[in-house]
């Protein structure tokens, strides 16, 4: 796939055109600058591992949003082996933005539920920008409830810039969609597993995002309200969403420095886009570890423990 | 030539108009002129077109529970500046600001108390203090009044009214969502009744929490109710809205709400509902 760069990726670009430049000279004169190319290389290799390792929280959400990034079903392909798919949330429709399933995960027999969004103008039409619907909610929970029933652990990859802001979504209750599910997960007598593995946005994340192991992936990002929603009501304008997101500390290692999440997923060198089998692998490695740790713990006590967790969230002094 | 110069007739906005502060107050739906004394004795509602003007937490609390019964707790949780936040003004003095205007120390008064005889737990919002926004105390204060309330076996009211999570507090306030929505699953869980009442306005995270998990959820009239702002939904789909889009009746219609009940019928209401659920 031909990704498209981000701005802050151009020193990287314009290096990598050099290079290019340089070779093509080379091969056309048929001189021999072997020294000066891996000079180049490490000098480019350098440079990567400079931006990308001091990227900063708008960059960070960049990336989250970026297109070629591999989104649930690309997951479900790679990490998941025999995933079949169940739609319909049995009181008004289907919501192809939040597919729902059954699969299997190292062998291991699981509920998976995510938000699906498109590459294209067709495809994002089809999964209306990964904002679902209470529909998605309402069948989340539906195949929550087929888990619990027989067991399986429920694995949630989250991945939306919000619940659907729109007249539909208002009529049929979108809020009180997400609050059941919220106040469901919590008492759901079976291990849940939920990755944030690209936009964690609000309440549209937290709607399937209530679980015993709450990851993120190394550039994901888990907000409270967007970077420009919050830059055009804090700030008057939308163009301070890079200040925003930086006060918003939405970015993975800031949440589990507060403890509002419980691991990162380690992403490749300049995010998942750029090497998706090596990000499905560490996400199988991650899902399956978190897994691990919480299948055997008895349900009562996985209950207490889930509750516990998340009744700590909070600062305030008395 | 006129002998006569044309007069320059002006409109003067804001002058005629003006009234002294703080005395009369005009009824933003049909333009009563009401005097604030008779504002306050009539439950902030106004009394030719049964306007709801929004009613601090205090007096709420005065008009709901039953006298000399409400004991409050919890009162000095106190919001802490976790990020460091800083945009045009930063939370600290956004903090200052509203409890200097208020009185109030954040966003909820909680407490138990009595309605026409039956104990509970109670929390009321104050859309005075930065708009009843969800932050972690007004988290904390409605998960510990439903926690407490599920140990004595009481029913829990709780009155709401937001702006929705207080982005201040980051993904912290978002997950007051969760910790509060958890309270209430194990309230349930003891089979004990909630009632929630939803007053103008209530949206967003506190609506895609505990305002919509009542058993019962009531609505003041014309309040406004939702998820997601209009203005925000007329930018996202470009469709117009329907004239009652978001209001209580609306909600009503659409099988959201239980009843609409005026601000003067409350307190019989709440004491007659919880009268079914009691067991004694």
């Amino acid at each position: 796939m031909n990704i498209q760069p981000l701005e802050f990726e151009q020193p990287i670009l314009e290096l990598e055109q050099k290079l290019n430049d340089l070779k093509r000279r080379l091969s056309e004169r048929n001189i021999d600058l072997t020294s000066e190319v891996g000079q180049m290389q490490k000098k480019i290799e350098a440079t990567r591992r400079e931006i990308y390792t001091n990227l900063t929280a708008w960059q960070r959400v960049q990336i989250a949003r970026h297109t070629a990034r591999p989104f649930f079903l690309d997951y479900i392909q790679q990490a998941f082996t025999d995933f079949v798919e169940l739609k319909g949330d049995r009181l008004f429709g289907d919501d192809a933005s939040m597919p729902c399933g059954l699969a299997r995960i190292g062998g291991i027999r699981c509920a998976v539920i995510g938000q699906q969004k498109g590459r294209d103008v067709k495809e994002n039409l089809l999964r209306n920008f990964g904002s679902p619907h209470p529909e998605g909610y309402r069948k989340a929970l539906r195949v929550m409830r087929i888990a619990e029933k027989f067991g399986f652990p429920v694995v949630t990859l989250i991945d939306t810039p919000g619940a659907y802001p729109g007249v539909g979504a208002e009529e049929r209750h979108i809020a009180e969609a997400i609050a059941v599910n919220i106040r469901e997960m919590m008492v759901l007598r079976t291990p849940v597993v939920a990755v944030v593995i690209g936009e964690g946005g609000s309440g549209g994340a937290l709607g399937i995002g209530v679980a015993d192991r709450v990851l993120m992936l190394e550039n994901a990002y888990y907000s409270v309200i967007s970077p420009e929603g919050c830059a055009a009501i804090l700030w008057k304008h939308r163009k301070h969403a890079p200040e925003a997101a930086e006060a918003l500390k939405l970015d993975a290692a800031g949440l589990l420095e507060m403890g509002l999440i419980d691991g990162i997923v380690p992403e490749p060198l300049g995010g998942a886009h750029r090497d998706p089998t090596v990000a499905a692998a560490n996400l199988q490695t991650a899902v399956l570890a978190a897994l691990r740790d919480i299948l055997e713990i008895p349900v009562e006590k996985l209950l207490a423990q889930r509750y516990d967790k998340f009744r700590k969230m909070g600062v305030f002094q008395e | 030539m006129a002998i006569f110069k044309k007069p320059i007739l002006r409109p003067r906005i804001g002058k005629t108009r003006e009234m002294p502060e703080g005395l009369w107050t005009k009824c933003p739906s049909c333009g009563e002129v009401i005097h604030n004394l008779a504002l306050s004795e009539n439950l902030h509602v106004c009394p030719k077109c049964s306007h709801h003007f929004t009613l601090g937490s205090r007096e709420r609390i005065a008009s709901l529970v039953d006298p000399d019964t409400f004991e409050e707790i919890d009162a000095p949780l106190d919001s802490v500046d976790v990020l460091g936040f800083k945009a045009v003004s930063t939370y600290t003095d956004r903090l200052a600001s509203y409890k200097k205007k208020t009185g109030l120390i954040d966003a909820i008064v909680t407490g138990t108390g009595k309605i026409s005889g039956h104990s509970l737990g109670i929390g009321v919002m104050d859309f005075h203090f930065l708009a009843a926004t969800l932050g972690s105390v007004v988290g904390e204060k409605v998960t510990r009044v439903i926690e407490l309330a599920t140990e004595r076996r009481m029913p829990v009211v709780l009155v709401c009214a937001s702006g929705g999570a207080r982005m201040y507090e980051g993904v912290l306030s978002l997950m007051q969502l969760a910790k509060t929505s958890g309270a209430l699953a194990r309230h349930a869980q003891a089979k004990l009744p909630y009632i929630a009442v939803l007053t103008n306005p209530t949206t967003a995270g506190v609506m895609a929490s505990y305002a919509s998990l009542g058993d019962i959820i009531i609505a003041e009239p014309k309040s406004m109710i939702g998820f997601a702002g209009p203005r925000v939904i007329r930018e996202t789909t470009h469709q117009t809205l329907p004239s009652d889009f978001q209001t209580a009746e609306f909600l009503e219609k659409h099988g959201l709400i239980d009843l609409i009940v005026h601000r003067a019928k409350m307190r019989s209401t709440l004491g007659d509902l919880l009268g079914y659920f009691s067991t004694k």
